[in-house]
């Protein structure tokens, strides 16, 4: 395997929870909240890792933290030979990086057409072009639109039609890794097979490295080579794809693949229904996080904090008694 | 058995400025007493604009130049305003998909749950300790504190909960559940899918649920209508219209659900091209502008081919079981 395009190690996001004059009198340890705890990845070129986890888990914060939406609290980032996290020229990293947002229409300017759209990020970066117009129609095309939509406003676009322009936006640079955040949300299930097919073909034909944020469980076989799944800021467990969703070690993952309502009447249901939700960031249980709403929790699993270690199922799992596979059809 | 709620050839347009947008055309729906059947469609196909109309909730340009809707045998299209007041809540209530602007953000908890409540006959402490009960049914903890709470003070999930708690404190014949789960992550998203169901079985209701989530309605739906472009297309019991679907656009939506796929695919499956415009839909069958076996007789009005007994699809092409 060739080095890692991106390496995160033991990265902290935090976000002040009180703010004003109140922080002066709350103590130190409470003044902030951690959207993530130490969060260590890496991510090869080529690879397609998902980053999978429920709201409030740190999907997008991740996103935002590798690319410098937000300020990192500890930890290394190293992306393509330049070290993240030492304030470096973000105008160049960004260039090798491009972002697709969770909002297909609200991320594209309502008072700029589509053409004007493509070809911003090449102002952006002061990058002259021959032919403006023969670019914008090769970006278009690439992503599966016709040439009549280049004078086009956001608010003359569909759902479907909006996210492509947000691929051709990602891609007008020819960049090393895509953050895509949520790309199938608010899209129906009949458009977006067609844009993850747009996607996986952009993925093999330039050899692009992605990272996609997503609670979308059913569309992960098809699009990732790997999972990450998060809950309350911190990497539960990683591993491969078929690995994950058919022999899941942490109860959590396993719990999350199982709530998944299938669109067959007479599958049978096997699900363990989790108990409560996702607590509050600054009230972390001790312990294993998980411990509470656990249903396999053990005595100790209150005390001891686990650490991310190779699983027996292939990836690697942070829980004091993962499951085997085994005791999955136990 | 009776119907709860009838809905029949109902269509509903829209005044624009291009002419009139026929959101929804010819739709019948029939809820029976204690069951739930759900609505499954994806964007523009009406699911709104139904809601909107059984409720008599839609904006000033909208107009039924045809169609009936009975709740338990009452013409609601025909209703007073004062009636319609009497019924709304009471008789039918709505939990709606976002729980985070279904509650008035500055009353507390109570107080919303009180106001539900001013038909009823007793004090406050009696109506407190009612919705309390409701509170504690649907799973929220320490559900005499939480009256006093402020929407704010509360999570997504518990949010949802208390919608559902209130629109199930009157009992109501027909509970309308508008994508209640969208909003939600996936393992709360079942924890709401098992309270409907135990509350269905509970206080009797019918329940119309309506949503995009083909999962959800396999999973918690008696029957299913499918919805395109402001028609249904096809309708059945849930186990025969997912596994023998008969309407094109079914077959095709059920195909599209990556969820069924169980070995990773080159090749997505997708529906291309997209809505007709309803200002001025073509003739004949709406679909056949997206359908692979569209042929000439499409564009004539497509018959209701029946399937099973209680099982229909809206489509020449259509064949029963077993020929």
């Amino acid at each position: 395997m060739t080095a890692p395009l991106l390496t995160l190690r033991d990265v902290v996001v935090e976000f002040p929870a009180v703010r004003g004059l109140k922080a002066l009198t709350t103590a130190p340890e409470k003044r902030n909240v951690r959207a993530l705890d130490g969060v260590s990845l890496d991510v090869a070129s080529g690879e397609t890792l998902a980053i999978v986890g429920e709201s409030g888990s740190g999907k997008t914060t991740l996103a935002r933290a590798i690319n410098g939406l937000v300020p990192l609290a500890g930890g290394t980032v190293h992306f393509d030979g330049m070290a993240l996290h030492e304030g470096p020229d973000w105008h160049a990293v960004r260039r090798r990086m491009a972002m697709m947002f969770q909002d297909p229409v609200g991320s594209l300017s309502p008072r700029k057409t589509v053409r004007d759209l493509i070809l911003e990020p090449f102002a952006i970066h002061g990058i002259a072009l021959k032919n403006r117009r023969g670019k914008a129609l090769d970006l278009l095309a690439d992503a599966g639109l016709g040439p009549d939509f280049l004078h086009r406003y956001p608010h003359q676009l569909s759902g479907g039609q909006a996210r492509r322009v947000g691929v051709a936006r990602a891609l007008a640079l020819t960049p090393a890794l895509v953050l895509a955040d949520e790309p199938t949300a608010g899209l129906d299930v009949s458009v977006q097979g067609e844009i993850l097919n747009l996607m996986n073909r952009i993925k093999s034909g330039h050899g692009l490295t992605t990272l996609i944020i997503t609670h979308n469980l059913n569309i992960l076989r098809h699009i990732a080579d790997r999972i990450a799944v998060m809950y309350l800021g911190r990497i539960v467990e990683v591993g491969p794809v078929e690995r994950l969703l058919t022999a899941p070690a942490h109860p959590y993952t396993r719990a999350l693949m199982a709530a998944n309502p299938e669109p067959d009447p007479t599958a049978r249901r096997e699900r363990i229904v989790l108990k409560g939700e996702t607590p509050a960031l600054n009230a972390r249980p001790p312990g294993c996080e998980f411990h509470p709403r656990c249903p396999v929790a053990r005595a100790d699993c209150a005390a001891r904090v686990p650490q991310l270690e190779p699983s027996e199922t292939g990836g690697r799992v942070a829980c004091h008694y993962p499951l085997s596979r085994e005791s999955l059809h136990a | 058995m009776s119907d709860a709620l009838k809905v029949a050839d109902l269509s509903v347009h829209y005044a624009t400025r291009e002419g009139a947008l026929q959101a929804l055309r010819d739709v019948s729906i029939t809820v029976p007493e204690g069951q739930i059947v759900g609505v499954v469609g994806e964007s523009g196909c009406g699911k709104s604009t139904l809601i909107n109309a059984l409720l008599q909730l839609l904006p000033e340009n909208a107009t039924i130049p045809a169609g009936r809707i009975t709740l338990q045998g009452e013409d609601v299209t025909r209703a007073n305003a004062r009636r319609l007041r009497q019924m709304r809540g009471q008789e039918i209530s709505v939990v709606f998909q976002d729980p985070m602007t279904a509650l008035n953000p500055v009353l507390s908890i109570g107080r919303q749950m009180r106001d539900i409540q001013y038909r009823q006959p007793g004090r406050r402490a009696e109506k407190d300790r009612r919705s309390a009960e409701m509170l504690a049914r649907v799973g929220i903890p320490d559900p005499v504190g939480k009256l006093a709470a402020y929407p704010h003070e509360l999570s997504g999930g518990m949010r949802q909960r208390v919608a559902i708690a209130m629109a199930a404190l009157m009992r109501p014949r027909v509970l309308i559940a508008d994508e209640p789960t969208t909003a939600l992550d996936a393992t709360l998203e079942v924890q709401i899918i098992e309270l409907l169901k135990d509350l269905q079985k509970e206080i009797g209701c019918a329940i119309l649920f309506i949503s995009h989530h083909l999962g959800v309605i396999a999973e918690l739906c008696d029957r299913v209508v499918v919805m395109y472009a402001g028609v249904a297309v096809e309708e059945g019991p849930v186990a025969d219209v997912f596994l023998r679907p008969g309407h094109p656009y079914t077959i095709k939506l059920i195909e599209c659900d990556p969820g069924r796929l169980k070995e990773k695919v080159a090749d997505l499956p997708a529906i291309p091209g997209s809505l007709p415009d309803l200002t001025d839909p073509p003739p004949g069958c709406i679909f056949q502008g997206r359908c692979d076996r569209a042929t000439e007789i499409c564009a004539t009005p497509p018959p209701r081919r029946v399937q099973h007994p209680g099982h229909w699809a809206a489509c020449h092409h259509a064949k029963p079981e077993g020929t």
